[in-house]
């Protein structure tokens, strides 16, 4: 039996960790179920997709709620496949903690963005 | 990594530089390593133009008369740029999108993660996401 725990396992590596691995599928179908709802309402519209019926698409609580939790989900999903980039291409740890940092940084800034933007209808 | 068996063995050779001019270019990469590396890219330039992105949400979501400019902007001098920016993005969900479906399927079953399988299911994607966009990139650039 391999000797792979405690103070022997291994922390490093690409892609590595399952709650990660699991955050980045669950958080995917959630986004792919949310396209597909968004898209259906988009293609049931008669008629041209003006703003009244766009921003009415976004207007409603339950809507406002499901981007809320798709925007969340998108924070994580586009985080674990950031940092699994860095991860593979940038070897010395100080550029790369501070790309990590900056990711960060740039995905909080446009998940708070885009809630803002939300909750403004 | 592994920790050594014996502090005797030899040591392994180690492959510092990857060669990325001399060697990288000439291997001959299998179509599900196209459509994986693409799933990167399109992930990564997604991530670059994702403020770009909130910012067409915010302009054509917010007010009649920003949804006014946004659609404008499309018509306007530097529209081609902006409707080839969005073409761009178009592409790059749908491959991300269809690539992590495969991904997904090939999670679940395991027939699908034979060589054959993935093969073909990397064909699947490459001409669903291209047709796809060209179809939607068709509508954008108002050809229909």
């Amino acid at each position: 039996m391999a000797v792979n725990f405690g103070t022997r396992r291994i922390v490093v590596g690409a892609h590595y960790g399952l709650r990660d691995w699991l955050g980045q599928r669950v958080t995917a179908a959630l986004m792919a179920i949310f396209t597909a709802v968004v898209l259906v309402q988009i293609l049931t519209t008669r008629g041209e997709l003006g703003y009244a019926r766009w921003a009415g698409i976004f207007a409603t609580q339950w809507m406002k709620v499901l981007t809320f939790i798709v925007i969340v989900a998108l924070l994580y999903h586009v985080w674990v496949g950031i940092r699994d980039i860095w991860m593979d291409y940038v070897k010395p740890v100080a550029v790369r903690l501070t790309l990590q940092v900056f990711s960060i940084a740039w995905l909080v800034g446009c998940a708070g963005w885009a809630v803002q933007v939300l909750w403004r209808l | 990594m592994t920790e050594l068996d014996t502090p005797t063995r030899a040591k392994r050779p180690q492959f510092r530089n990857i060669n990325a001019l001399s060697d990288l270019p000439r291997y001959r990469l299998p179509l599900a390593g196209v459509v994986s590396i693409l799933h990167r890219i399109s992930g990564a330039l997604m991530f670059l133009l994702l403020p770009f992105i909130i910012w067409m949400f915010d302009m054509s979501v917010s007010s009649e008369i920003s949804f006014a400019r946004f659609t404008r902007a499309f018509e306007g001098s530097g529209g081609w740029l902006l409707k080839l920016v969005v073409l761009a993005l178009i592409w790059a969900y749908l491959h991300h999108l269809i690539a992590g479906l495969r991904h997904l399927r090939m999670d679940m079953s395991h027939a699908a993660v034979s060589k054959e399988s993935g093969r073909r299911s990397a064909a699947v994607t490459l001409v669903l996401s291209i047709a796809l966009t060209l179809v939607l990139g068709a509508k954008l650039f108002a050809l229909y």
